[in-house]
């Protein structure tokens, strides 16, 4: 921005002795490599997913069976050609264009579970952290309940017995991994309850739902985001081991898990089938793992430079 | 101390119930479990001669307080498929799953214990710039993925290992890396932290100061009062490891419970679906109860909060 205006000059000189929250907060955002990766590659994966129907090269599901098992252009291969960069599959599927619906599976379905688990943790959590007392054993009762069932088998038993869709693999999950925003949620509402802002809301007489969703909930946000990265790519990885499976998004629908379920038995001949929805996997939990460890240090007080 | 113990005794036993009663309602999770089981051709007479049969006629209450009670005194139901009592086949499978769980918590602290000390000792060296690498790749990589391309690897390319069967020790050497590696990021980085914490204490500094060799102070003076936090999350990542087996016991085909757990899905075995999802609760639940009398062992100042 060019600084004519002389007031602005003022305030620019004004900021250079004492840079303002925001600007302190940008300089930490920026000047953290991990997370300006991972805030990128996630943003780069999200853009392809949503775009997926129109930059894919080829319909995911249609199969023409003479073009099966082409391998990727980078092969040394007669049948390689530019056609299908990624190769086909053993249906003779384009294998990019069913990478990049993929995406939209795993983004999706990680989501939303993650939001269902976020609704259902943060209330529990904030019931319990700010009424303490008999609703606070309760609370904690249901949390030490749920973290005894073993998330991959309830999940595996239940989709096998209510049958797999996208709907009830979100919901599986959700209903099941909430444990950590409720942990969390309860720790940081103790500490909020015993602060000044939360006792002069009581004194002005907020109702208790004002001071839960508007002085609380602001307040403990910045772990809220943490744990979400956290539990975000817990459901992409969940959604991708019920696939693998055979339990979760159900054949043909292009999931990255069951990419590599399908390619199983052909791995020993053609290993690249099950290397490229793998790597796919890894550097989207990648990203995500670095914008939620980022995410961390900028928030926390410790990682205030 | 005893009534510490009491009040902990008292929850798991709550916990337990709840657990049961949840695992018992899974049969209702299809709607009626006697048109489920009679199948698709079944006559209105055959479902109500299974219902008869199986006692779905009666109460639920009834029902449920019946399974428990056979449930207390180690009868866990039929297998609808193999025409055995549950809990024979369960115990029969059992050790190998204890036996994998093992190794890999074996194999995730001898890695991640000496990581973290030496991360601690010298921060933000080359080492701990390492820990940290191993840390981020370690949890962005889906469990089954790392498992298939080590049998690609080590079983196919090299052939060092063999990819399937439970005989011998090196059928456990990539199962236990597979099941184990992913939980070395959270040892390692609680290890680091108590690490780092201690050795701020002034009785490690007076310990240097008294002439003691460092290796002594470190490992011996330090790393004892910094491993308590690890042994009980150690002990729940344990319980945490016999639920998530079900992935690799498939894919490395050992005989164990979440080998069966997944051949029984595909075999529509619902009791033991159920007994599998019980044991392993209970497994944890108690697992969780001996970490919290070990801490109160090894800190006192536990023993009255």
């Amino acid at each position: 921005m060019a600084v004519t205006d002389p007031s602005l000059r003022v305030d620019a000189a004004a900021r250079v002795l004492e840079p303002s929250p925001g600007q302190i907060l940008r300089r930490r955002v920026f000047g953290h490599a991990g997370l300006v990766f991972g805030l990128a590659v996630l943003i780069a994966i999200i853009a392809v997913a949503l775009l997926a129907p129109w930059i894919a090269p080829h319909d995911p599901y249609d199969q023409v069976l003479e073009r099966k098992l082409i391998p990727p252009v980078w092969f040394d291969s007669a049948k390689v050609t530019w056609e299908h960069p990624l190769g086909t599959d053993h249906f003779g599927r384009d294998y990019l264009s069913r990478l990049l619906w993929g995406a939209r599976i795993s983004l999706m379905i990680g989501f939303s579970a993650m939001l269902i688990s976020f609704v259902i943790g943060t209330t529990i959590g904030v019931l319990a952290g700010y009424f303490g007392g008999r609703i606070d054993m309760v609370c904690s009762f249901i949390i030490t309940t749920r973290l005894s069932l073993p998330v991959v088998l309830v999940a595996i038993a239940v989709v096998s017995i209510v049958g797999s869709s996208l709907t009830v693999v979100i919901w599986v999950l959700g209903l099941l991994i909430w444990d950590q925003f409720a942990v969390v949620t309860r720790a940081a509402t103790m500490q909020m309850r015993k602060r000044d802002f939360v006792a002069s809301a009581e004194a002005i007489g907020c109702s208790t739902p004002r001071i839960l969703l508007s002085e609380i909930m602001p307040n403990i946000a910045n772990s809220l985001i943490v744990v979400a990265t956290i539990e975000f790519a817990h459901a992409i990885i969940l959604e991708a081991a019920l696939s693998f499976l055979g339990l979760g998004v159900q054949p043909p629908e292009p999931s990255w898990g069951l990419m590599i379920s399908e390619a199983k038995g052909l791995m020993f001949f053609d290993s690249w089938l099950i290397a490229i929805p793998g790597a796919a996997l890894f550097v989207l939990l990648l990203a995500i793992n670095l914008l939620g460890d980022g995410l961390r240090d900028v928030t926390s007080p410790e990682g205030r430079a | 101390m005893t009534g510490y113990l009491l009040r902990r005794l008292g929850v798991a036993v709550l916990v337990a119930l709840t657990v049961s009663l949840l695992t018992f309602s899974m049969i209702y999770l299809s709607g009626d479990p006697a048109v489920a089981l009679a199948g698709e051709a079944a006559t209105q007479e055959d479902i109500e001669k299974i219902r008869v049969y199986y006692g779905f006629d009666r109460p639920i209450v009834v029902q449920y307080l019946d399974w428990l009670w056979r449930a207390v005194q180690g009868d866990l139901g039929q297998s609808n498929y193999l025409r055995e009592p549950v809990a024979n086949v369960i115990f029969e499978r059992l050790p190998t799953t204890m036996l994998l769980g093992a190794c890999a918590l074996v194999f995730a602290l001898v890695l991640a214990i000496p990581l973290g000390v030496l991360a601690a000792i010298r921060p933000n060296s080359l080492i701990d710039r390492l820990a940290l690498t191993i840390a981020v790749i370690g949890q962005a990589m889906p469990s089954f993925w790392f498992a298939l391309t080590m049998v690609l690897w080590f079983g196919i390319t090299w052939r060092l290992l063999p990819i399937t069967g439970s005989d011998s020790w090196a059928n456990f050497v990539m199962p236990s890396i597979a099941l184990g590696y992913y939980i070395t990021p959270v040892v390692m980085r609680l290890t680091r932290a108590g690490m780092m914490d201690v050795l701020q204490a002034d009785y490690i500094r007076t310990a240097r100061a008294k002439g003691l060799r460092p290796a002594t102070v470190l490992w011996k003076h330090a790393l004892r009062n910094a491993i308590i936090p690890v042994v009980s999350l150690a002990a729940v990542q344990f319980g945490f490891m016999l639920g998530g087996s079900i992935v690799i016991e498939t894919i490395f085909a050992i005989n164990g419970l979440g080998y069966l757990a997944w051949e029984s899905i595909q075999r529509a075995d619902l009791p033991m679906m159920q007994a599998i999802v019980l044991v392993i609760a209970i497994f944890y639940i108690v697992l969780t109860f001996v970490s919290d009398l070990l801490n109160a062992w090894l800190d006192p100042r536990l023993r009255t909060a």
